[in-house]
């Protein structure tokens, strides 16, 4: 019974897939990033702050973090229908409240900072790799925040946690059916988001979030090279 | 007791500058315990233990004292609003003109679409007041205008003026460098307008590299030879 657990793409059930990230793709916007675990690829762009539009949504207190998500049409094998739907306007809220409790942006009074988040190709987990493009795109545009935060979806296959889960595995029904746990972390290991699609053990749970933890010093570590790396091109 | 001087460093949101409880925090770092964070991205350097971030991106942050230039963008009864191309709109209310006005006619002195370089008096959170009222501030009448971003502001003026003051020696024309990000220049030659826009650009593309005061200078030699080699094929 000790036989070592694979999956179908030869990962680890610890081991995400490929990362890589890049700041700065998006001339005319004040900072971007792109973020892709393997295939799924996140394009994130951030303008302002600006003066908010519509006026009668300012706020004279702070100033206010807007995401727009959004699967282009040709994201996925079969053609989506452009333009925001149901759970594009769900997930876009949801990166919001991943990233605003790491964001200083109290004085920016009645200010908007846009941040437009496209995926370029999706095979699971986008949220997950748009949180992360939107994070390191408001650090490159210079917008003040306590920390960056990263973000990585676990799930069960069958009664094994996996780490980063791609298509095939976050439709596994057999077993103890299909779950998904996108968690979104700041660097110390303090959590700002977490969503459960499935069912799972709290015993189990607690396992998740330490494997949350471990996956998302590694993906905080290929956000900071991104970050770094970027001056020393233009150099 | 001297401490060793920080070298300059990159560092992002959320990464510990110093430890220790001998520097004080600055412009963007925070006290976290006995660490000193930065919350934004760009470069960290110390001097006389004050411990602060230079931005490399964002927008600009109007401070009292700035020199800046704006647009004419609306004519109110007590004054002129003025858009600094930033997120907060500007007021240059009548009494900071420098000569007598009627009230009947503030068009007169100055219209809407009028540029002119003003001075930051006062930065509330109900906006930024500005004055004219001092030698070098008024309503600009001619020359080139070009923007850059307002990050790159230092770097075009030089330690001392030194780069700027290199620019006005090779062309021979006057330069007005707002802290907003917008430049003014007045020459006698268009060509020569045209050139100083040239090595600004120069100097904003390659604002990281070292020495840079020398490499403008040899800019100017190249762009100088290239300009006669083709005055000699004309002739």
């Amino acid at each position: 019974m000790t036989k070592a657990f694979k999956r179908s793409d030869g990962r680890k059930f610890d081991e995400t897939r490929a990362m890589e990230a890049k700041v700065g793709v998006v001339p005319n916007a004040n900072g971007s990033a792109i973020f892709s675990f393997g295939d799924t690829i996140a394009i994130a762009a951030v303008y302002g702050p600006r003066k908010m539009h519509p006026q009668h949504q300012q706020d004279p207190e702070k100033g206010t973090l807007r995401c727009h998500y959004s699967m282009l049409s040709f994201s996925v094998s079969e053609r989506i229908r452009p333009g925001p739907n149901r759970r594009s306007t769900e997930i876009s809220k949801i990166t919001e409240w991943a990233l605003e409790p790491v964001l200083m942006i109290k004085k920016y009074s009645n200010m908007a900072i846009d941040v437009h988040i496209n995926i370029l190709q999706a095979n699971a987990s986008t949220r997950c790799a748009g949180i992360n493009a939107a994070a390191l795109a408001l650090a490159h545009a210079g917008i003040p925040m306590k920390d960056i935060v990263s973000s990585i979806s676990i799930g069960k296959i069958d009664k094994q946690l996996v780490v980063d889960l791609n298509k095939d595995e976050e439709d596994w029904e057999e077993g103890e059916g299909s779950t998904d746990i996108p968690i979104t972390m700041t660097a110390d290991g303090k959590i700002t988001h977490i969503q459960l699609d499935g069912r799972i053990t709290s015993k189990e749970l607690k396992e998740v979030i330490e494997l949350a933890r471990k996956a998302t010093k590694e993906i905080y570590e290929v956000q900071k090279k991104a970050l770094k790396d970027s001056i020393k091109n233009i150099k | 007791m001297t401490k060793e001087k920080i070298e300059r460093k990159i560092v992002i949101p959320g990464e510990v500058i110093v430890k220790g409880e001998d520097y004080l925090p600055g412009e963007g770092t925070e006290k976290k315990g006995d660490e000193l964070i930065a919350i934004r991205y760009g470069l960290a350097e110390e001097s006389n233990r004050l411990v602060k971030v230079i931005a490399l991106s964002g927008i600009y942050q109007p401070r009292r004292g700035n020199i800046i230039i704006g647009k004419v963008e609306n004519i109110t009864f007590y004054g002129w609003v003025i858009d600094l191309d930033s997120p907060e709109g500007a007021f240059l209310p009548l009494q900071e003109v420098p000569k007598y006005v009627d009230k009947d006619r503030l068009n007169e002195i100055l219209d809407i679409e009028d540029m002119i370089v003003a001075k930051i008096i006062g930065v509330t959170s109900r906006g930024i007041d500005l004055t004219i009222k001092s030698r070098g501030l008024g309503k600009i009448d001619e020359g080139i205008i070009m923007k850059i971003n307002s990050n790159k502001v230092p770097r075009v003026i030089g330690k001392e003026g030194s780069m700027i003051n290199l620019i006005k020696k090779e062309s021979d024309c006057n330069i007005t460098v707002g802290q907003n990000g917008l430049i003014w220049i007045k020459g006698n030659k268009i060509g020569n307008e045209l050139l100083v826009k040239k090595a600004i650009m120069f100097v904003s593309e390659k604002s990281f590299t070292h020495g840079l005061t020398d490499e403008v200078k040899k800019w100017f030699e190249k762009e100088r030879t290239k300009n006669k080699d083709k005055i000699d094929k004309i002739k």
